[in-house]
């Protein structure tokens, strides 16, 4: 077997395992498994802005809300179905991203991060502000529910889809300028690379997805509030990516279901222990696996 | 010899997943899954961790009560389990879990889940698998008004326009001349304040001259509460979760304000009237006005009730490391000694059904509510607690003031 053919292995087992989990776990558990896509697509904006690119963002959470009222909005008042909405609540956050981008190139480090911490802390307020269209404090009721199985097909079918684009894009030249960027801006500068186009579409591509998994779990609660979307979120994404691996597709998955299942395995053992429990596993990883669980099992199987 | 090991490592992996998740659901009997002849599986979620993790409290003193009633024969012989876990506040994670207990665990019947969001985003999924989803811990009016639509829904809470109708009738009957400056939290329960306010007072004398509101992620109330003085109220109300409720009180103090001031139930326990007595002064609090229903372990008066004593009796033997001074702890045993009522009515072999049934015929004297305020319900009255004891704070305590008044008369 040729070394490529082999890197393809337990790329055929995740896929094939994925297509026969929800025939054999019981419904609700499929239904846990639909967040967990969802949130893998949120994560997988992160590998990009944060591990290929090198721009910290809390304000992840902010993107998914936008994504998510956009999607409950088109629902609720226009009848729209959520196949139709979900492209749109990605241009939305894709331009909202955009914006927050461009001030983004201004900012770096623990000052990006504040930036946008700011951002995630401004959702609630917002949306109460505008409540003549999102409802205010008590939320959107969506006119729809959906089988489980349904809710996992388009929760993983979109999460694939997100990690397809992404390895095309970058495996080339836009990873290999994002990269250059994030190690030195300036010596990739002075090789021709721009630094605002690409910074800027990071921030944007990046919110665009996390707009998407903010429309998949409006579409899978069935409900949005101000609570769905909470301070709470954009800091579970981050160490989401971060357990899971920066700049690896695979690490986007597994964060994806780090921030979905680590709770509710957290709570199996004491049911205050949530929090706990993440910080411990956040400190693990920094100290004894810094490439995240990704990043591990990469270099186990090198040996 | 690599292949294989790689391959190794991913099966255990999966097989790792798979075996913990995949597990066989109990098999439901009847239509009264999650009752065996020996317990009452009950489900419920609260916030544990997350911003509003300091409900997670109210835990302790439902489970208190369960364990001193299984202690004590249980209802109708069986015991009572209650399964409470951490939603951290939000609906999307309320939602996955309750069908988890659902479907998993197969409970009977929800209990206490708490939280307006979290309760609006369960409450389609219960009622179409007419699941119970009693007692919840909210006052969003909305609840007690959607019976038909959703009947296996049931509030526990005095809905918050109810508690302002309230203070509206006793400022109807003392002062029609008033002019009332409200101070709300913007979120249902600050704005179902001001309608149900506004409601009790319509063309009855008193006016709104000016409404202010805030965020919960507001640093302070202060430039609200300067706009408030100017409007030249002479009443104000307080419709302010905890530290904003505190804050207006000291401001107010600070300012040289003095109008007659109701305060919201939600923040008038008796340690936050001394923080707000230390900080402010004793013009801070004095003569304030609040409603009650449940039993205030923090206030000296009422430390002789009877309610109180088994209170802290049960408490002491089943109640662990919970702090007795808490408010929610006994919030959430008044609270479960409602549920075990409808559980005793719901007949000697409960359906889904007969413990709707029940719930919805109570009339109980909850032994830790205040003396004289009853509970309850029928199938055209989804609000179980409207009456509520008017207090006045007078040198450092709440004491009964007039009568309990009935929001529904």
């Amino acid at each position: 077997m040729t070394p490529q053919a082999r890197r393809l292995v337990p790329l055929i087992v995740a896929v094939v395992l994925f297509a026969v989990l929800p025939f054999v776990i019981p419904s609700f558990l499929t239904f846990q498994f639909a967040f967990a896509g969802a949130y893998t697509c949120a994560i997988l904006g992160l590998t990009v802005l944060t591990g290929t690119n090198g721009q910290i963002s809390l304000g992840q959470g902010a993107f998914m809300a936008a994504g998510g009222y956009t999607l409950a909005i088109l629902a609720h008042s226009a009848g729209w179905p959520p196949e139709l909405a979900i492209p749109l609540a990605a241009i939305v956050s894709f331009v909202l991203g955009g914006i927050v981008g461009v001030v983004a190139l201004r900012l770096t480090g623990a000052y990006l991060a504040l930036a946008t911490f700011a951002l995630a802390v401004s959702v609630s307020p917002l949306i109460k502000r505008f409540g003549w269209i999102t409802g205010g404090a008590q939320g959107v009721t969506l006119p729809f529910s959906r089988d489980s199985r349904v809710l996992y097909a388009e929760s993983w079918g979109i999460a694939a889809l997100l990690l397809l684009i992404t390895w095309f894009m970058l495996r080339g030249r836009i990873g290999r300028s994002l990269r250059a960027l994030r190690d030195n801006e300036i010596a990739a500068a002075s090789f021709g690379i721009n630094p605002v186009p690409y910074k800027t579409f990071a921030f944007a591509l990046s919110a665009a997805y996390a707009g998407i998994a903010g429309a998949l779990v409006a579409t899978a609660t069935a409900y949005v509030s101000p609570d769905t979307f909470g301070l709470q979120l954009s800091l579970t994404l981050i160490i989401g990516v971060v357990i899971g691996g920066l700049d690896s597709l695979w690490g986007a998955v597994i964060g994806g279901l780090v921030v979905e299942f680590l709770p509710l395995a957290a709570q199996s053992i004491n049911v205050a222990a949530t929090s706990l429990i993440y910080g411990i596993a956040l400190i693990l990883v920094m100290i004894l696996i810094p490439g995240g669980i990704a990043g591990a099992l990469r270099t186990l199987s090198r040996r | 010899m690599h292949f294989s090991r790689r391959l190794g490592v991913l099966a255990i992996a999966s097989t790792l997943i798979a075996g913990n998740f995949i597990s066989t659901p109990g098999l439901a009997l009847g239509d009264a899954p999650g009752v065996t002849s020996t317990q009452i599986l009950i489900g419920g979620t609260h916030p544990f961790s997350g911003p509003a993790a300091a409900y997670g409290t109210i835990s302790q003193g439902i489970q208190a009560y369960f364990a001193y009633v299984n202690d004590n024969g249980g209802v109708n012989g069986r015991k009572i389990v209650y399964k409470d876990v951490d939603d951290g506040y939000n609906p999307a994670q309320t939602v996955q879990l309750v069908k988890q207990l659902a479907e998993q665990d197969q409970v009977f019947a929800f209990f206490n889940t708490l939280g307006t969001a979290p309760n609006v985003a369960v409450q389609p999924y219960l009622n179409q698998n007419k699941i119970p989803q009693l007692f919840i811990a909210t006052g969003a009016t909305q609840f007690g008004l959607e019976g038909t639509k959703y009947p296996y829904t049931l509030l526990f809470n005095p809905d918050y326009q109810s508690e302002a109708q309230i203070f509206g009738k006793d400022l109807v009957a003392h002062n029609k001349n008033a002019k009332v400056a409200i101070i709300y939290q913007n979120d249902d329960f600050g704005q179902d304040y001001v309608t149900g306010f506004q409601r009790a007072i319509k063309g009855k004398g008193p006016t709104v001259v000016k409404t202010a509101s805030y965020e919960v992620t507001d640093a302070d109330v202060g430039s609200q509460m300067q706009a408030l003085k100017a409007s030249g109220a002479d009443t104000l109300l307080i419709a302010a979760t905890p530290k904003f409720a505190v804050q207006s009180m000291v401001i107010k103090a600070k300012l040289g304000w003095n109008p007659v001031t109701y305060l919201t139930d939600v923040s008038a326990a008796q340690f936050l009237m001394q923080a707000a007595t230390k900080a402010g002064g004793a013009g801070a609090t004095n003569g304030i006005i609040t409603a009650e229903y449940v039993l205030d372990p923090t206030n000296p008066g009422m430390a002789g009730a009877p309610g109180m004593k088994l209170y802290r009796q049960i408490l002491s033997k089943y109640g662990g490391k919970a702090d007795p001074n808490n408010a929610f702890v006994i919030y959430g045993m008044a609270a479960a000694y409602t549920m075990v009522d409808a559980l005793k009515h719901a007949g000697k072999n409960p359906t889904r059904d007969s413990l709707m049934n029940a719930a919805l015929h109570l009339n109980e004297k909850n032994p830790f509510f205040i003396d004289g305020v009853t509970l309850s319900t029928s199938p055209t009255d989804r609000f179980p607690i409207r009456q509520e004891q008017l207090g006045k704070y007078v040198n450092g305590l709440f004491v009964p003031y007039g009568f309990v008044i009935d929001a529904r008369k």
